[in-house]
């Protein structure tokens, strides 16, 4: 029970298949086709700069979207009884174990100009709309797919808030807005900066919502990338460069945003 | 016990890994690859059911895989690491591809179906000798409208797919090539262009376009013009006549300005592991029997003679699938480019692809 | 706590109105005797028929159990060794450790997926010019061999790569129950005679198997739901479900892939109302002695406490 060696064959295997990968990755971003040294990746790197704004604005508006409803959503499903909250919470889950591709198409299908949804608008006499191939649809999409990121581990830590804490504050006079502004809001924060990591990571990387989505209009960062390596541009060292600053940028704003949560979260526990 | 066990889990996943590993010298030579064969091919562009007659017949495996464009099959094959037999590229496709030394010889005494082939297509400028590719289809590509909602008055030209009055139900073609061979056309210079400014201005000429664009798509693009869910598109002419059978709204015509003649030819990679295989499946996609079913389910045009005399006349006679000299004086096939031109297309089409709009494109 | 009024139950139901409708819309339409998805043409079962003669999709679905489900398991063995052997480290290399580990969780999949896919094919480039190398040495010619060492992406890419997403969430899920485990009991059976292998087996191992339960479930969803890791590192060679839907998705859509994810759709919810029935049928009877046995456990915990522990927080007391 004592031995630390049993971690070896996983510390190996994370040299070679985690750190290692990412090791080849800052060597191609720093080379050209002929293996020369260059820094010419990143020095053009500006012309994308519009397509890091919109993917960064897209994922940005896809996560407060998510917390507006993700939030209220964990609220009052954490304030069910338990019979209820356990179905709630699996039916939240079930749409994760079906393949996400397919319920992504799904929007496409419902939102085509002669789609379901407009189908069933011009049937009672409205207008079609035309949402699919728009930022607004690739949006939707990060929203659906993401959404139970949201939720879960804001409810999971609701769940665990201590009832008697609550009930404390009430026997001190607390009205429930004060309780919740005071305690259950500082004490979910936790919950909701996973939250955040959880859906803006994949939405900032995505390629395959914006595809299916977008109309191959709405290039994202991840579209980008996959077209230098698999897709209509072959460049896996621009490529590399270009994952390698959104990488650095992702993990940048992550951690000025737990520093700021941890900040905020002590303060208001104290 | 337990750290041994993972020990040998990880060690033999790593051995698996390296297939083939030691033999004697004396077994080279010998056909040591197995009973399968890695395709390449282009999406929705066979009869599905020529793979099983081929594995009934020969007993050998197809492991089919598709992909969307010529660069898109570039990228994977470049990228390393796929190890396919057959590839189904464009003629530019497999100039860039023998120029990059990615090809190997074509060993035409397993191949003698060669023979039917359209003695015009052989020799083509792609591989001049005829070493390394044999057609599989060709066609031409036109622009595809629905007539129910385009004004006839605005056809004949590919500034249909530039008209403002069909913003928002245009879809442009989604691969370097085309998309920027479009344009080029529309302002009268050639698909082969080496000159850096003509390009330029032919991307700039896409992405003022690119507001009135819809989506950029490949075969997506049934489900929408079939659908009506967009009116106006670019694409091939057999697959114009497979639309035209699901929704009989749909028109084609040749842009005046001229447009594009291609063929695709199915051509065997330099490092392919089942080379035999891969000329035992070309040749058995040459055969009247396949090629005919294929030329049936896909409607392009076969460079198969045999296959052209038994088909229905009406197809063999329209005049799109097997054009007359008029046509074909508008039409250019595309030539292989020198490397400095292939970048720029790679750039100029991230150029047009990173457009934003206004306000990051979000409106 | 106080009760939902009407309003916040409406807005649950909304939600779940959004998380729902496209599900429903394609069960609906996979029942559709006509190719269109937006006009109803009459009632069929056509298109499940079609579905089990699709060699693509059923081989698809064979890689994707078949890469699931040893991906899992070799993720869960590995994964409980190394968890058990940081919590043995001291603080300062544990934490370097379980950085690293967190590396792929917090990383974009699509950098995971590319930059495995960059380190295999140079892997493949590397050998090859090694057993060139190799084949003309003069020893080699002498001894009459040939070297062939060579890899391609496939099979054995597209599992390692699985393993190593699915390595962090079975740490991640049994770290807190190494937490949990008072250190003296496995000391006090070591004293009482026991090896500490048999220690490990009757003591400790009972204490974390939720976890390691838990980790495995973990693992094997995120194996099943993956696409684009897959999609980088698979080759040619080989097809996942999520990568077969992807080529269809961006062709012409055939309602086949309707029937296709009513199909999962069925089996996942089926799966899962049994979990939980038997779950709330042991819950109320047999709490303790499943405790004992270390029952599955597929509570809604298992995957928040992973994500709260995504971004390196310990997760809150209980």
């Amino acid at each position: 029970m004592k031995s630390k060696g049993i971690a070896i064959p996983y510390v190996v295997w994370m040299a070679v298949f985690v750190v290692a990968p990412l090791v080849v990755v800052v060597v191609y971003a720093f080379t050209n086709r002929d293996w020369s040294v260059t820094l010419d990746h990143f020095t053009t790197l500006g012309q994308y700069a519009g397509v890091f704004g919109r993917s960064f604005l897209l994922a940005f508006v896809a996560t407060i979207v998510c917390i507006l409803i993700g939030y209220p959503l964990a609220y009052f499903l954490a304030r069910e009884r338990g019979r209820l909250r356990g179905m709630a919470m699996l039916l939240i889950m079930l749409p994760m174990w079906m393949n996400f591709l397919l319920r992504t198409y799904s929007w496409v299908f419902l939102l085509e100009r002669n789609g379901f949804f407009n189908n069933l608008l011009s049937a009672i006499g409205l207008p079609k709309l035309d949402i699919i191939n728009t930022s607004g649809a690739v949006v939707l999409g990060m929203v659906y797919n993401f959404l139970p990121f949201m939720v879960l581990p804001i409810f999971s830590v609701i769940e665990k808030i201590d009832p008697r804490v609550i009930e404390a504050a009430q026997d001190l006079g607390a009205d429930s807005a004060t309780v919740f502004r005071r305690i259950t809001f500082p004490l979910s924060l936790p919950g909701v900066l996973s939250g955040i990591t959880m859906v803006f990571i994949p939405s900032v990387s995505t390629f395959v919502i914006s595809r299916l989505l977008g109309g191959g209009k709405t290039l994202l960062l991840g579209d980008l990338i996959e077209m230098q390596f698999l897709g209509s541009a072959y460049n896996p060292h621009l490529g590399s460069a270009i994952s390698l600053v959104m990488m650095v940028i992702v993990l940048i704003c992550m951690g000025v945003m737990n520093r700021f949560g941890e900040g905020e979260g002590e303060a208001v526990l104290l | 016990m337990k750290k041994l066990l993972v020990m040998v889990l990880v060690l033999s996943l790593t051995a698996g890994l390296l297939t083939g590993c030691v033999h004697s010298r004396d077994s080279l030579g010998g056909d040591t690859s197995s009973n399968v064969v890695n395709v390449y091919n282009w999406g929705e562009y066979i009869d599905e059911s020529v793979l099983d007659d081929f594995e009934a017949a020969t007993g050998i495996k197809v492991n089919y895989q598709m992909y969307d464009s010529n660069e898109t099959m570039y990228s994977k094959i470049a990228g390393g690491g796929a190890n396919y037999d057959v590839v189904i590229p464009s003629d530019y496709m497999v100039a860039r591809l023998i120029a990059e030394d990615l090809l190997a010889p074509l060993n035409f005494d397993n191949i003698p179906n060669f023979a039917d082939i359209d003695p015009a297509l052989k020799n083509p400028a792609y591989d001049p000798e005829n070493l390394y590719s044999v057609p599989y289809m060709w066609g031409l590509m036109g622009v595809i409208y629905n007539a129910k909602a385009v004004d006839e008055a605005d056809l004949g030209s590919w500034s249909l797919l530039w008209n403002e009055k069909y913003a928002g139900d245009i879809l442009m073609i989604d691969n370097s090539r085309d998309a920027i061979g479009i344009a080029l056309k529309r302002l009268g210079y050639s698909y082969n262009t080496t000159d850096e400014a003509q390009v330029r201005q032919a991307v700039d000429l896409l992405v003022e376009q690119w507001p009135i664009v819809q989506a950029y798509v490949m075969d997506d693009i049934f489900q929408k013009l079939e659908g009506a869910n967009a009116y106006v598109g670019t694409y091939y002419y057999g697959d114009y006549l497979t639309m035209y059978e699901n929704n009989p709204d749909l028109g084609f015509y040749i842009p005046e300005e001229g447009t594009n003649i291609y063929v695709d030819a199915m051509c065997i990679l330099k490092d392919a592991p089942n080379k035999a295989n891969a000329e035992a499946f070309i040749n058995y996609m040459c055969s009247t029997q396949a090629g005919l079913k294929n030329c049936e389910a896909i409607w392009y045009s076969s460079p198969l003679l045999s296959v052209r005399e038994a088909l229905d006349p009406e197809i063999a006679d329209d005049p799109y699938a097997y054009p007359d000299a008029d046509i074909m004086a508008k039409c250019e096939s595309y030539a292989g480019l020198p490397q400095n031109i292939l970048d720029l297309y790679d750039s100029e089409w991230i150029r047009l692809k990173t457009t934003t709009g206004n306000f990051w494109g979000l409106f | 706590m106080k009760r939902n009024g009407p309003l916040s139950r409406l807005f649950i139901l909304l939600v779940f109105l959004f998380l729902y409708a496209p599900i429903f819309v394609l069960i609906v339409f996979s029942f559709n005797d006509s190719k269109s998805n937006a006009v109803w043409g009459g009632f069929t079962l056509d298109w499940y028929v079609q579905l089990f003669q699709n060699d693509t999709v059923l081989s698809a679905l064979r890689t994707t159990l078949l890469v699931s489900f040893l991906a899992t398991l070799i993720a869960t063995v590995v994964g409980t060794a190394a968890a058990i052997g940081f919590y043995n480290m001291k603080r300062r290399p544990r934490g370097i450790l379980l950085g690293i580990n967190n590396i792929p969780l917090t990383n974009a999949d699509i950098i995971t997926g590319v930059s495995m896919m960059l380190l295999f094919v140079f892997a493949g480039q590397a050998l090859a010019s090694l057993s060139g190398w190799l084949n003309n040495l003069e020893w080699v010619i002498d001894a009459n061999l040939w070297f062939d060492l060579d890899f391609n992406l496939g099979f054995g890419t597209l599992l390692i790569a699985h393993i190593t997403f699915d390595i962090p969430y079975v740490i991640l899920s049994v770290m807190p129950k190494l937490r949990q485990l008072d250190p003296n009991i496995a000391e006090a059976a070591q004293d009482l005679g026991a090896t500490s292998l048999y220690a490990f087996r009757k003591v400790v191992l009972p204490e974390i198997m939720p976890g390691v339960v838990n980790g495995a479930l973990i693992a094997f969803t995120m194996s099943i739901d993956d696409f684009v890791i897959s999609y980088f590192t698979a080759g040619s060679q080989e097809s996942t479900l999520s990568m077969v839907v992807y080529s269809m998705v961006r062709r012409r859509v055939s309602p086949e892939i309707n029937a296709l994810s009513t199909l999962m759709f069925v089996a996942v919810l089926v799966l899962l109302v049994v979990i939980n029935l038997r779950q709330g049928h042991q819950d109320a009877k047999e709490a303790k002695r499943r405790k004992a046995l270390g029952a599955p456990t597929i509570a809604p915990e298992s995957i928040m406490d992973i994500t709260t522990e995504n971004v390196g927080r310990e997760p809150s007391e209980r």
